[in-house]
C-alpha cells in the first residue's frame, strides 16, 4: 500500500528545549525538525528525527521565519541545516513546511504564525540532514521535460520576437504565470499524488515548467512535448486536488497549467 | 518503477525519472472518465426520484415500469455508464495506492472482470423484466 505511516526510524520524537530569550517579553517558541545521518547508535543504526524546541528574543531578529532560522544557527546551534540563499523569494532555496504549510522561510512573516512556530522540511521527500530534503529526483525529472528552447526554425540573426501577447501567456498579467516559477517544490511536495506516486508522476512543478515551454510561441516542439506527457503516470495521476495552487508561495496555479496541459491533449485528437 | 533493476544505490536519477518512457496514452481514460460522469448525474437523479414514485407498487406493475422501452433503455445507459465509470474510477485508486506490483495487477484484472460481470447480470436482468414482463 501506500505509505501511510512513516517507518519507524522516520518518526519524530521530542528534542532539546533551549530558551535563549532571557526573559524576553516578545519571544517565540520555534519547533525545527532536526535529523543528522550521521547521528547513530551503538548498532550503526539512524537515530529518529527529533522536534527541537528554540525559545528566542523576536527582537533579536528580523521579521521572518528565515531571519529566525539564521538567528538559531548563528546564536544557539551552528549544527542546524537548512538551504537558503536570496532571502527574498525569488531563489527558491528555503522552500520548508512552516505551520503545517509548505512555503519560503524568507517570505513567511513570524507573526502571521499564532502560537509555536513548526518547522519541518518538504513533505514525502528523503531527508539528507535536518530541513535539507534530498532534490535530485524531481531535478531528474525536470531534465527529463527538457527546458529549453527547442526549435527547427533556423536561428535568426538576432532575438527570436516575441509579441507582448505571447510573452504574457508566459509571464501572466502580474507576474503569476507559468515563467514565474522558483522551482522550489513547494507545490509538488505538498501533492498527495506526488507523495504516493513520485516514482513516475512529474508532479505540479515539473508539469507546470512543461506547460511554460508548451505554451511558449518561440518553441516548435510542442507535439513531442505532449507526446512525452501522455500518459496515466506522468500527467493523468493529476486528479485535481489543487494544494498546488493553494501553496504555491508565489501565487502560481500551476493547477491551471496542467489542465491545459490536459485541454491539449484532448485538442490534438 | 521496473521490478528490482530500479533498486540499485547507483542508478543513474535520470535513467528513473524517465523510468519505462512514456505510455502514449491515458487521454480516453481520462475523457471516458468525465463522459459517464456527465450522464451518471442525471441519470442517478431520475432512477432514484423513479424508484421513490415506484414504491407501493405491485410487483406486476413495477415490471411494466421497467418494460416501458423508454425506462428498459435508460436503465441500460444507467447501469452501463455506472459501472464503467466505476471500473475506471476503482482501476486510478488501485493504481495510486497499491504499490506491491502483483496485488496490484492482480487487483486490476479482478476489477476489470468484476465490472464485466457485474455489467453483463444488470444488462440481462433487465431485458429479462422488459421481454418478459407480462407474458
Amino acid at each position: 500500500m501506500a505509505e501511510f505511516t512513516l517507518p519507524p526510524h522516520s518518526r519524530l520524537v521530542k528534542g532539546k528545549k533551549i530558551d535563549v530569550s532571557d526573559g524576553a517579553k516578545n519571544k517565540k517558541v520555534f519547533e525545527v525538525y532536526r535529523w543528522n545521518p550521521a547521528d547513530v547508535d551503538e548498532d550503526g543504526e539512524a537515530q529518529n528525527p527529533r522536534l527541537d524546541e528554540y525559545t528566542i528574543d523576536l527582537d533579536k531578529c528580523g521579521p521572518m521565519v528565515l531571519d529566525a532560522l539564521i538567528h538559531i544557527k548563528d546564536n544557539v546551534d551552528s549544527t542546524l541545516t537548512f538551504r537558503r540563499s536570496c532571502r527574498e523569494g525569488i531563489c527558491g532555496s528555503c522552500a520548508m513546511n512552516i505551520d503545517g504549510t509548505n512555503t519560503l522561510a524568507c517570505t513567511k512573516d513570524i507573526a502571521d504564525v499564532h502560537g509555536d512556530v513548526k518547522i519541518t522540511p518538504l513533505p514525502h521527500m528523503p531527508v539528507v540532514k535536518d530541513l535539507v530534503p534530498d532534490l535530485n529526483h524531481i531535478y531528474a525529472q525536470y531534465t527529463s521535460i527538457e527546458p529549453w528552447l527547442k526549435s527547427d526554425t533556423p536561428a535568426p540573426n538576432r532575438e527570436r520576437l516575441q509579441s507582448a501577447e505571447d510573452a504574457e501567456v508566459l509571464n501572466g498579467a502580474e507576474g503569476h504565470g507559468p515563467a514565474g516559477c522558483i522551482l522550489c517544490f513547494c507545490c509538488s511536495t505538498s501533492c498527495p499524488s506526488y507523495w504516493w506516486n513520485s516514482d513516475r508522476f512529474m508532479g505540479p512543478a515539473i508539469l507546470l515548467q512543461a506547460y511554460r515551454w508548451i505554451a511558449d510561441s518561440r518553441d516548435d516542439a510542442t507535439g513531442e512535448r505532449l507526446d512525452q506527457l501522455e500518459d496515466p503516470f506522468r500527467l493523468y495521476r493529476c486528479h485535481t486536488i489543487m494544494n498546488c495552487t493553494n501553496t504555491c508561495p508565489k501565487g502560481l496555479n500551476p493547477a491551471k497549467a496542467i489542465a491545459e496541459i490536459k485541454k491539449m491533449m484532448v485538442a490534438r485528437r | 518503477m521496473a521490478g528490482k533493476k530500479t533498486k540499485s544505490k547507483y542508478i543513474a536519477p535520470l535513467k528513473k525519472a524517465k523510468g519505462l518512457g512514456s505510455a502514449h496514452e491515458g487521454v480516453d481514460h481520462w475523457m471516458a472518465q468525465k463522459i459517464t460522469a456527465i450522464i451518471n448525474a442525471p441519470i442517478i437523479l431520475w432512477f432514484v426520484f423513479s424508484m421513490i414514485n415506484n414504491i407501493g407498487k405491485s410487483h406486476a406493475e413495477f415490471t411494466a415500469w421497467v418494460a416501458h422501452p423508454i425506462h428498459t433503455i435508460l436503465l441500460l445507459v444507467m447501469v452501463s455508464s455506472v459501472l464503467y465509470h466505476a471500473k475506471l474510477g476503482a482501476q486510478v485508486i488501485t493504481e495510486d495506492y497499491v504499490s506491491r506490483k502483483c496485488l496490484k495487477l492482480f487487483k486490476l484484472i479482478a476489477q476489470k472482470i468484476f465490472f464485466f460481470v457485474l455489467g453483463v447480470a444488470c444488462v440481462y436482468s433487465i431485458l429479462k423484466i422488459a421481454f418478459m414482463a407480462g407474458i
